[in-house]
């Protein structure tokens, strides 16, 4: 098994995978990258959020071998020391319930942000429409958007 | 509020009764034990002073949360509540998860909405001895009366002088200073840090995706393991073929065990793959049935004469021959999965010299005893390590996933972390029972409730009534009673258990009573408080006032009936020692009714974190109204016919209304939040409906009811993602 190269969050890597293998389960399993979260693994929950190149995509079911030279950004990727406008947004407005779901919830709304800086409400609730929050923290998390919307 | 503390002699008694549960260690730091909070300092270099906290020569202060987090923000509430009587800087606390340890915590569950309640005082009174004792030491250091000197902001500070001295620096001679026997708790209204918003302590590892989870745990040479069990509920293993998944890439071994095929591998993904291989033949053990058996079923059990008496006060049966008017109706819940978003997982190390279990679970005492009784170890060679729980909402209050990781790990002699996939999660069973009631209302000739029947019918539902809430102590002719299928799908409590479901089709059958006795929902109600008040029939069980209160509450903050373009239902329910009365607000688009808003009034008692309190408000109904609106878990031949999120549809952000929580401000000691908010929402919802429709719904989910039956486009889009 030829090992497979990528991109994540700055830093070449590599992983002795199956070419099929999901992303989610290289950076959990393989790169110790556990901040991507496995929630139902048929890309109907969210919880596996990472950026391909700036655009978030759903891990659980990206084979690996897709990635190819992309840019692959996670959570603990997202900044430095977890100061991106989005992660300081949602400390202040204290989104997070159980948490398990946050990590997805944050790079869903990274995503957006940096494709529509100022989006509406109906926009926020479009784009996170996607990510199911298991504890009902849908309205701070739309909250935390909009806070981070007027961030720099 | 300030409590004086009861005798030591007294005191001692109750640390000792409190199971083992050590409240303070008092017995532990006699006077005699002079060095006792050294030695018992469980961080190097800290000053350990009880179970709950100890202080850093630097100053910071490590607060050890016992109970299992899983979003009730437990982690933050308890450690406030004892930084709160210790008058400790919030700033320079540092909050660390305890691990189970049945000699320094009692209670280290997370159920009942319970924890706060139960601990309340203990964690008063961790935080106030310490500062007793750190303020004793400043008092010998300065060589002045103990009576000059306060606390401040994690500093003793001399009134007279006003010389300070911080608690680092205080903590080793404070450790040496006797327990006091009593200790004088704060004024409510001096409270600095309880009652405020307080983030939650993990946010910035949440943030960031630190190993918080469960599932995050990995250790050097453990092995993964996913596990196969019956696809259907009745069946049991004929013979397994394991040669194709042995042979798959990164396989260990395949272990067959109890009715369990578990597949040990390198890795998640090549155990999932490796699992699909297996070939395994299945027996029918006990009936498949399917939920238009349990609808035949549950009609049946409605007439049976067999039924388990919960509750009788009069004589219902002939005050129904003589009344004026009878309103009679039916309710039914399905099945629901507790599905967070964390699948079920356990780490397992079974070794000869003992037994080291991590993960997520609401009940780490129970799992270590069925391990214990399982593998025949001694529980005190058992330890459990608490991870955060990605969500319970009960399901891990069972712990059928951590003995099968013990079990496993002892089979294969391996470190183990065992995975559930989602679809196991959900066809795996302990899910919220399906239940049927009937309630039947008796009104005399001024629709005044005479008379009230309620019989609850329900699969391995246990008693699915909750016989002593109201209206029972307002009725003068009751009778409650219930009758139990056993069945081979396994059920469990769902958050409110029971409540979750009941509660919607009480407060709905109490509006459909309202309306034919003519009278205004809430007053109906109010004048039935006012009857239990002023001449109680039975034993009454939940505070006439405290329900009044918020009734009174919601009415005010909704404008009840004020606005004519909103149709507004009204409940009220009492669970888990709190009370909770909701308004919800609909409008009617497009021929469909639209919910706008739901307007909640809670009295949990004291608030302890204004934010948490809220989420866990916010957070309840919007898990209340959603499982109302979509939850359906139904069968097939013991079969779920719902798998995974593409056709179990939970509520999603474009579905959610408005919501706006209120507290009752009465300082009472605090009565539990993680549930109360949940079980009225349905019929507050349902009631709406019914005010802009005419039209009752009487199951769950209200999806199914013609009135949604063809969606907006609004839905359309939806559903997209969810078809359910």
């Amino acid at each position: 098994m030829p090992k497979i190269q990528l991109k994540v969050n700055g830093k070449q890597l590599e992983a002795d995978v199956a070419a099929d293998t999901p992303l989610l389960w290289v950076l959990r399993d393989h790169l110790g990258l556990v901040g991507t979260k496995y929630g139902c693994g048929i890309a109907q929950c969210g919880a596996c959020t990472v950026h391909v190149n700036g655009v978030a995509t759903r891990s659980c079911i990206f084979p690996v071998s897709g990635v190819k030279a992309a840019e692959v950004t996670t959570i603990e990727g997202l900044s430095e020391v977890g100061d991106h406008p989005v992660q300081k947004a949602w400390d202040q407005v204290d989104v997070a319930q159980c948490g398990y779901c946050q990590a997805g919830q944050i790079m869903t709304a990274a995503a957006l942000l940096k494709q529509k800086p100022k989006p509406t409400e109906a926009e926020i609730a479009n784009a996170m429409h996607g990510n199911i929050c298991r504890c009902g923290t849908y309205h701070r998390i739309k909250e935390a958007v909009l806070l981070a919307s007027t961030q720099k | 509020m300030s409590a004086t503390l009861q005798s030591r002699r007294n005191f001692l008694k109750t640390s000792t009764l409190t199971a083992g549960g050590l409240v303070l260690g008092f017995n532990l730091f006699s006077s005699s034990a002079k060095a006792a909070g050294i030695t018992k300092a469980t961080i190097t270099g800290n000053v350990g002073f009880n179970s709950y906290l100890s202080i850093g020569t630097d100053g910071v202060i490590t607060l050890f949360s016992p109970n299992p987090e899983l979003g009730q923000n437990i982690m933050t509430s308890f450690p406030m509540v004892v930084a709160e009587e210790l008058d400790a800087d919030w700033t320079r606390v540092k909050v660390i998860q305890a691990p189970l340890d049945s000699t320094k915590f009692d209670r280290q569950s997370t159920g009942g909405s319970g924890a706060v309640p139960h601990s309340w005082k203990l964690l008063r009174n961790a935080g106030a001895t310490a500062r007793y004792m750190l303020i004793a030491a400043a008092a010998k250091r300065w060589n002045v009366p103990e009576s000059q000197c306060t606390a401040e902001n994690s500093f003793v500070i001399n009134k007279t002088s006003g010389a300070k001295l911080g608690y680092g620096e205080l903590a080793e001679l404070a450790a040496t200073i006797a327990v006091p026997s009593e200790v004088k708790w704060k004024d409510r209204k001096d409270f600095k840090i309880i009652g405020t918003a307080v983030k939650n302590v993990e946010n910035d590892k949440i943030h960031t995706g630190k190993p918080l989870f469960g599932l995050d745990f990995y250790r050097e040479g453990m092995v993964q393991a996913m596990i196969q069990r019956p696809k259907a509920f009745g069946m049991k293993i004929k013979s397994v073929d394991s040669a194709a998944a042995k042979a798959m890439p990164g396989i260990i071994d395949v272990v067959t065990f109890n009715n369990n095929v578990a597949v040990v591998g390198k890795s998640t993904w090549e155990i999932m793959q490796a699992r699909k291989m297996l070939k395994i033949e299945y027996e029918i053990e006990k009936g498949l049935e399917s939920s238009s058996d349990h609808d035949k079923l549950f009609l049946t059990l409605l007439d049976s004469t067999d039924a388990k008496v919960q509750r009788k006060d009069g004589d219902a049966d002939a005050a129904f021959k003589n009344a004026a008017k009878v309103i009679r109706s039916e309710y039914q819940c399905p099945f629901l999965p507790h599905s967070p978003m964390e699948p079920m997982n356990f780490f397992a190390d079974v070794r000869t010299d003992g037994v080291e279990l991590i993960g997520p679970t609401q009940t780490p005492g129970a799992a270590r005893t069925a391990v214990s009784k399982l593998l025949n170890i001694p529980e005190e060679k058992i330890s459990v390590q608490i991870t955060r729980l990605g969500g319970g909402f009960g399901r891990r209050l069972k712990f059928d996933y951590v003995t099968e990781a013990a079990e496993l790990s002892s089979i294969i002699k391996k470190p183990v972390k065992v995975t559930w996939s989602k679809e196991d999660d959900m066809t795996g069973g302990s899910y919220r029972p399906a239940v049927r009631y009937r309630f039947e209302a008796a009104l005399d000739n001024k629709g005044n409730l005479i008379a009230y029947k309620l019989r609850g019918v329900g699969i391995n539902s246990g008693n699915p009534t909750r016989q002593d809430n109201f209206p029972s102590g307002a009725v003068d002719h009751l009778l409650i009673d219930s009758v139990e299928y056993e069945s081979p799908i396994t059920t469990g409590a769902w958050r409110a258990p029971i409540t979750n479901f009941l509660a919607f089709a009480e407060q709905s059958f109490l509006d459909e009573v309202a309306v034919a006795a003519k009278k205004d929902p809430i007053t109906f109600r109010l004048e039935l408080l006012e009857k239990a008040k002023s001449s109680p029939v039975g034993e009454i069980k939940y505070d006439i006032d405290r329900m009044i209160g918020v009734i009174k509450l919601a009415t005010e903050k909704a404008r009840w009936g004020q606005n004519k373009n909103l149709a507004q239902g009204f409940s009220v329910y009492f669970s888990h020692r709190s009370y909770v009365a909701q308004v919800c607000e609909l409008a009617m688009e497009k021929g469909k009714p639209v919910i706008k808003k739901i307007i909640a009034a809670c009295d949990c008692g004291e608030v302890i974190n204004l934010t948490g309190a809220r989420q866990q408000v916010v957070g309840g109904i919007v898990d209340g109204f959603g499982h109302a609106m979509f939850g359906k878990l139904t069968f097939n031949k013991g079969e779920t016919e719902q798998k995974n999120y593409n056709n179990y549809r939970l509520i999603r952000m474009k579905e959610i209304p408005e919501i706006e929580p209120h507290f009752v401000d009465n300082g009472i000691d605090p009565t539990g939040l993680g549930e109360p908010a949940l079980p009225p929402t349905g019929g507050a919802v349902a009631n709406a409906i019914f005010k802009a429709t005419g039209k009752r719904i009487r199951q769950q989910p209200f999806t199914d009811h013609e009135l949604f039956k063809s969606t907006p486009s609004k839905v359309k889009t939806r559903l997209q993602n969810s078809p359910g």
